[in-house]
């Protein structure tokens, strides 16, 4: 494991930026942000497997490209198969001819992830490849134009879910992936969010430093699908911290920790009304599935002070 | 030197595959091809092997995990079968138009439903337009010969397209025969190692796999169509090195009596014997048939099969496998493809026999000869698809 070099101030975040701007992301996306990041955490050569999704089609348009770094695309599915391979062929030829090799960094979305590529995603893990899997969590389908994933959550309006006179949303909890993660005795396991940036890069560091799998679980806001202010994304992010909706906690070796204890939530109305995709669930109709997500989040909540040993 | 060794295909294969040094093995098992990747797994294990046995969740993490240990640069192994390819299928594509040199033994098997896991040609077909080349077997020592001239060939400079190995299952893959193989120190003067073409390289950052809409995907489709004709004499310039190498000749296309064949019979894979067999009988007794079976099926031989069909009255095409709806079964149709603008060309039939394993006796093969003779005094087909050993 090399020195884990932590940062205290964004000021030590390096400057050079290895994902080119000219993109085609939409303004306020969450996605170029941990793809900035991790090209800048992450030292030494490093290699960027992509799946299918928003940050794969805008940033490879041929014959542009936004990646100063090797990349690849292979499929929907399986991202975290093809960088298998490419782990373990620059394992063999680092052996065999001397070829170092470089960090494996695999970029899907929730879709990606939570859905289609979730075997893909379980067999790296339990084969141990020596890869950071960060998923970067819009919530729906963005790409296709934003159909209900495994990911979204309770409540919200997608375009396969949509809020109708009967069924106001999708009415599924969202699939829990660091446990998930975790539940393969990956070495480290973590959520993250834009609004909380020294706690995400140094999240990406400890990934890095862990020879091995390891699972990053990204918020990722998406104006266009949630329907909010593109200027507001981060304040949206961090109000996602506050409500306790998006708890940030990681599991370092076997060790849970939370890395924001969020002692006095504000209201999930603050970080609801923000958002077309949720606003439905402030009508008075509707209030019986407010509740409900409420009372969820509160549960959540209290399973992670568990795990992390504060309750 | 070369040494005899017992072994049944798929050991064979593994042995090849041990032989050439390969980097990375990803693979899922699945019957008929299982004893390859057990093989291969015992020799990486036992330290005769030195590569990195990628033990995947299904078929199609196998060959997506090939396609990013190729794109590294690694020589590249995997093996499958009927449904494992057909889960493979979306990658099938991906591996060729990134131009991968991934090499694939296939263990011929039927599709389901029903399940079954003996021989048909399902899968073979199924890969046919997925931008691989493909060879087919006849015997054991032909599956050890063809999977070592396959890394030849894909790794080609002038060619970098994946290849795929066909081998009849069980019919093959589980018979043992006698194999010559070569002592491991030979190998390299046949098969040099792996000099990747632009592999993944962080101090030479590449874009592998972009977004490719309307303004280029079709360039991009032209090029590997070009590519894929243009691996032809490259393919040939192998057999010639591997001739000389180890003085078997392989050939795209295998012929017994098409000098004076009025009536010809054409196949695919370990039946090719059985029908050379009955084929040479006949023509002692002065007969003119002749047989042709192809050893390269992707990129199809138009040439030479429209070289050693002059003469032929009838042809009787033999399909281990179906294509319903279509116009006939999918060697059938390739045939067909391929003499639609002769002036004089043979009347042609479909054949359908073999399916999931059912055999083919040479009684079998008489009977096509029968009806091919018919057909030739009557001056037409009165029936274009006959299915054979299928009980009334």
């Amino acid at each position: 494991m090399s020195g884990l070099n932590l940062i205290k101030t964004l000021k030590e975040i390096p400057r050079e930026e290895l994902l080119a701007p000219g993109h085609r992301l939409c303004a306020g996306c969450g996605a170029p942000i941990i793809a900035r990041f991790v090209l800048k955490a992450i030292e030494g050569p490093k290699v960027v497997v992509n799946a299918t999704g928003c940050l794969e089609v805008a940033t490879t348009i041929f014959p542009y490209t936004s990646w100063k770094v090797p990349w690849v695309h292979s499929a929907f599915e399986n991202a975290a198969s093809t960088a298998s391979g490419i782990e373990a062929a620059f394992r063999i030829l680092e052996k065999k001819k001397g070829k170092k090799s470089p960090k494996v960094i695999v970029f899907g979305g929730d879709g990606g992830t939570f859905d289609i590529g979730l075997q893909a995603l379980s067999g790296a893990l339990e084969r141990g490849h020596d890869l950071i899997y960060i998923c970067y969590d819009n919530e729906a389908y963005m790409n296709t134009g934003i159909q209900r994933s495994s990911a979204t959550p309770k409540g919200a309006s997608t375009t396969t879910s949509p809020a109708g006179k009967v069924i106001p949303g999708k009415l599924e909890r969202k699939k829990d992936l660091i446990g998930i993660a975790v539940a393969h005795g990956i070495k480290y396991a973590a959520t993250a969010n834009p609004a909380y940036p020294i706690d995400l890069f140094n999240k990406i560091r400890k990934a890095a430093s862990v020879k091995g799998p390891t699972v990053i679980h990204y918020f990722t806001p998406c104006p266009t699908g949630w329907r909010a202010d593109p200027s507001r994304s981060i304040e949206i992010a961090r109000l996602a911290v506050q409500t306790r909706v998006w708890p940030l906690y990681e599991c370092d070796n076997g060790v849970w920790k939370l890395n924001v204890n969020v002692k006095k939530p504000k209201p999930v109305e603050e970080y609801l009304r923000l958002q077309g995709r949720f606003r439905h669930l402030l009508k008075p109709e509707n209030r019986w599935l407010l509740e409900e997500i409420k009372r969820d989040i509160e549960a959540n909540w209290e399973r992670i002070l568990k795990l992390t040993g504060l309750s | 030197m070369v040494k005899r060794i017992g072994m049944n295909g798929d050991t064979a294969v593994a042995y090849a595959v041990k032989q050439a040094d390969v980097d990375v093995i990803a693979a899922y098992p699945i019957t008929p091809q299982t004893i390859i990747v057990e093989k291969l797994s015992e020799y990486v294990n036992n330290g005769e092997l030195n590569a990195a046995y990628v033990p995947v969740e299904s078929e199609h993490s196998a060959l997506s995990a090939c396609v990013g240990a190729s794109l590294a640069g690694a020589r590249v192994f995997t093996a499958t079968a009927s449904q494992g390819l057909a889960l493979m299928y979306e990658i099938l594509y991906i591996a060729s138009s990134l131009r991968t040199t991934i090499v694939m033994a296939l263990g011929n098997r039927a599709l389901s439903a029903p399940i079954n896991i003996h021989c048909s040609h399902d899968d073979a077909y199924a890969a046919r337009d997925a931008g691989w080349i493909q060879l087919f077997a006849e015997n054991v020592q032909e599956a050890y010969d063809l999977t070592l001239q396959a890394f030849r060939i894909s790794e080609d400079k002038n060619v970098l397209l994946p290849t795929i190995v066909n081998l009849d299952g069980f019919i093959l893959t589980h018979s043992l025969e006698g194999v010559n193989v070569f002592e491991d120190e030979d190998i390299a003067k046949f098969l040099p190692p792996k000099e990747p073409i632009q592999p993944i390289d962080p101090e030479n950052p590449i874009t592998y796999g972009p977004l490719g809409l309307f303004d280029s995907y079709i360039e991009f489709k032209k090029q590997q169509a070009e590519a894929m004709k243009a691996s032809y004499p490259h393919i040939l310039q192998a057999f010639k090195e591997f001739e000389e190498f180890s003085g078997r000749s392989y050939k795209p296309i295998k012929t017994l009596g098409m000098e004076d064949a009025e009536i010809a019979i054409m196949v695919l894979g370990s039946t090719a014997g059985t029908v050379r067999e009955v084929v040479r009988k006949m023509r002692e007794k002065g007969e003119k048939v002749g047989t042709i079976s192809l050893t390269l099926y992707r990129p199809f031989p138009e040439e030479e099969l429209k070289k050693v069909l002059k003469g032929v009255k009838v042809l009787a095409v033999m399909d281990r496998s179906y294509s319903f709806g279509s116009p006939g079964a999918q060697l059938f149709m390739d045939v067909t493809a391929t003499l639609i603008n002769m002036k004089e060309k043979p009347l042609i039939f479909n054949v359908i026999y073999g399916l999931g394993g059912r055999d083919l006796v040479p009684n079998h093969v008489l009977s096509i000869i029968e009806k091919a003779k018919e057909y030739a005094e009557l001056g037409e087909v009165s029936e274009k698809e006959i299915w054979i050993g299928v009980r009334e």
